[in-house]
């Protein structure tokens, strides 16, 4: 309560609320003067030397090649398409480390929970060598120890199914669908759909052993009928290396194993100390109740220990996102690579080039932090 | 990526501080030593030994700014600087000078920023391959792997001249050119580029040098030299007659050894470059006996070469392209007068 003097209220800058929120405006108007004058006179210093100080540099044409590229580019397509381009692989990469983190993690979280002694020291093994060696050596080592040493394309380990092993990558047939082949894609879809509405409808039981036949039937069928339009490119040994097929860099495959790895070991600690965490009279209340094993870790153990696993899961998400920029250092055309390195050194655009890199990591960030939180409400404790 | 982040936020810093336009000789001098941005490791143009000298072509080249500005080569301190943070370090202030074999091209003058001061060494991109592969032009690469040093022109050239001769190929860049030899030597590519000195100072560094041979096609003109930032004419003069001094010397046969004979000279342009005729040295804010520092602390242009990558070095390149005009090369000094 503002003091009262004798002639009725005090003037209002006497209000501690009112002169709080006046302290707070004049403090985020003085901050935003000064960001105001440093863009100016950063502008101001960058023209009088002859630095780009604009974006128009994303429409010049690049003229260098990228190795891998998801959508068609060439070095006569813009820097702004090269962006693109590494921001797409840095995608790839990190899409797919998350994935074998996830899976590797958690099984060997589980692992090391296990009663069995040799499967228990092996998952704490890995935890502990995998999470206390620094991330870049371990991607140098996956990639000069690991993946370098393969054999050159003309002595290429020979693998099943047409794929081969060297030094270049890993390459392995190429599916090719042909005019026609939409009608397999179609006998698929409706093979799906049958299958839901056979599922939903109960039908599916009476149908018994003979839906299965269906499913596989259908677009087998569909294949016949539409003269097999699907064949395989497969990689042949021309020149220097191998040409047609699908291939995986060496490069990729060590940024891929490296992170989704490295990050494992974290995620396995995380899933243990989550499961750890439920009480164990929940267990044993659930064992009173006349619940198996299965039943008991289904609805009581797993829901509550991924209350406290996701939140920390996603910390770990975000940093295998950023971890990724490493990839510079084994070669690997990712964003930083291609537009904070190769664009940047070219455009000698520094101040634009590495505004967008950072907005671009922390717009993916957010992005995956936010779908981590709407997985999370989904299991937060809903309280009545 | 640390270091160059760091870089960039030192650049937007050092942009925002407005550090002055003029005077990078005021602010050399007041800081006692010359700020040299130099390679992190090429034999021949800039590499550090076990004891931490270092040698090299462009380091000789910051040592005579040095000695011209403060009669010591000694203060010329150097940072090393990848390809691609080179750059943003002379943007932002980092280095003074950059003397870490750049080629001269256009975009980099009109686009960036920046004045080449001269080219100190003539040169131009080649390749290198397995012996075993018994090839004898770079036109028989169709489909080779290239491994690269990104953020470099080798990297744009390269592309060119598979695009021109209409062959395809898959470059693999790495962000130091150390990171694409080794990946080279691993078998990761089937050849690897850079400019043809380079290749020549770095084959030693492979498992079993003797493999490796270099292709006789240079696919580009690489004029290398040292640059400075827009903006400050007086720094630009001094650094383009440093290195005119060193030409003209050597034009004049003025060596570090005789250079106190020919002080006695009376050769009318020997006494101008040393500085007994005319007033050349205050303009550029160095005393009159600026050339003759450089000349007798450095040397000139023909033994800085042979000391780093001619006769005298291990390296064994012949001036070729590098020689004086005088002598069927490249290398034509405008006369101090």
């Amino acid at each position: 309560m503002a003091p009262r003097s004798e002639n009725g209220p005090l003037a209002f800058w006497y209000d501690p609320a009112i002169r709080g929120r006046i302290y707070q405006t004049l403090f985020v108007l003085a901050l935003g003067i000064v960001l105001f004058e440093a863009i100016v006179d950063v502008r101001a210093n960058m023209q009088a030397r002859g630095i780009p100080t604009d974006f128009d540099f994303l429409d010049d044409v690049a003229g260098f090649d990228i190795n891998l590229t998801l959508i068609p580019y060439s070095a006569t397509s813009t820097y702004g398409r090269a962006f693109f381009v590494g921001l797409l692989n840095t995608g790839l990469a990190a899409a797919l480390g998350l994935i074998l983190a996830t899976v590797v993690g958690f099984a060997i979280g589980i692992a090391r929970l296990s009663k069995n002694w040799i499967v228990a020291k092996f998952a704490m093994v890995y935890v502990e060598a995998l999470r206390n060696v620094p991330l870049l050596l371990q991607l140098l080592f996956w990639y000069n120890a690991v993946l370098k040493p393969l054999p050159a394309p003309r002595q290429s380990y020979v693998l099943p199914f047409g794929m081969y092993l060297n030094n270049r990558g890993l390459f392995a047939p190429e599916l090719v669908f042909g005019p026609g082949a939409q009608w397999i894609g179609a006998a698929v879809i409706v093979a799906a759909l049958v299958a839901v509405l056979a599922r939903l409808t109960g039908i599916g039981a009476r149908l018994g052993r003979f839906w299965p036949t269906l499913l596989i039937g259908l677009p087998v069928a569909a294949y016949f009928l539409a003269g097999q339009p699907v064949s395989f490119i497969v990689p042949e040994l021309k020149g220097f290396n191998f040409s047609g097929g699908v291939r995986l860099l060496p490069e990729f495959v060590a940024l891929v194993l490296g992170l989704g790895l490295y990050t494992a070991a974290f995620i396995a600690e995380i899933v243990r100390a989550g499961v750890e965490a439920v009480p164990r009279g929940q267990s044993e209340a659930a064992a009173a109740l006349g619940l198996s094993r299965r039943q008991t870790n289904r609805f009581v153990v797993v829901p509550q220990a991924m209350r406290i696993i996701t939140p920390l899961l996603t910390s770990q998400y975000l940093n295998l996102i950023k971890n990724s920029s490493l990839a510079v250092f084994i070669g690997y055309p990712d964003l930083v690579q291609v537009f904070a390195g190769t664009v940047l050194n070219q455009t000698g655009a520094a101040v634009q080039v590495i505004f967008i890199t950072m907005a671009v990591y922390l717009a993916i960030s957010l992005f995956a932090s936010l779908a981590m939180n709407l997985y999370n409400r989904r299991f937060a404790l809903v309280e009545r | 990526m640390f270091k160059l982040n760091a870089l960039a936020l030192a650049a937007i810093f050092s942009l925002v501080a407005a550090i002055a336009q003029a005077g990078t000789l005021d602010q050399v001098k007041k800081r006692g030593f010359l700020a040299c941005g130099s390679n992190t490791g090429l034999a021949g143009f800039g590499l550090p030994d076990d004891k931490g000298n270092w040698t090299g072509l462009d380091i000789d080249f910051c040592r005579a700014i040095a000695a011209a500005i403060f009669n010591d080569p000694a203060k010329a301190k150097f940072i090393p600087l990848s390809a691609k943070d080179r750059f943003t370090a002379l943007q932002s202030g980092e280095v003074d000078v950059l003397a870490r074999n750049t080629s001269w091209t256009m975009s980099r003058e009109t686009g960036q920023g920046f004045l080449f001061a001269g080219v100190t060494y003539y040169d131009g991109q080649g390749f290198m391959v397995r012996k075993k592969l018994n090839l004898s032009s770079a036109l028989e690469l169709s489909g080779a792997s290239v491994c690269v040093q990104q953020g470099t022109t080798t990297e744009l050239n390269l592309a060119d001249f598979f695009r021109g001769n209409g062959m395809n190929y898959e470059p693999v860049n790495f962000a130091t050119a150390d990171e694409a030899l080794k990946a080279y030597d691993a078998g990761r590519c089937d050849a690897y580029t850079t400019d043809s000195s380079g290749l020549y100072s770095q084959r030693p560094k492979l498992a079993n040098p003797d493999e490796h041979v270099v292709l006789p096609e240079i696919i580009s003109k690489e004029p290398l030299g040292p640059l400075v930032r827009q903006g400050d004419d007086q720094w630009f003069n001094l650094v383009k007659w440093v290195n005119f001094a060193m030409l003209n010397a050597e034009e004049l046969g003025v060596t570090s050894k005789n250079v106190d004979e020919k002080a006695k000279s009376l050769h009318p342009e020997i006494k101008r470059l040393l500085g007994f005729e005319g007033n050349f040295g205050d303009p550029l804010g160095l005393t009159e006996d600026w050339a003759y520092r450089i000349v007798k602390l450095v040397g000139n242009y023909g033994e800085v070469f042979n000391r780093n990558l001619g006769e005298g070095s291990s390296l064994k390149i012949k001036r070729g392209v590098n020689a004086l005009w005088s002598k069927g090369g490249l290398h034509y000094a405008p006369p101090i007068r």
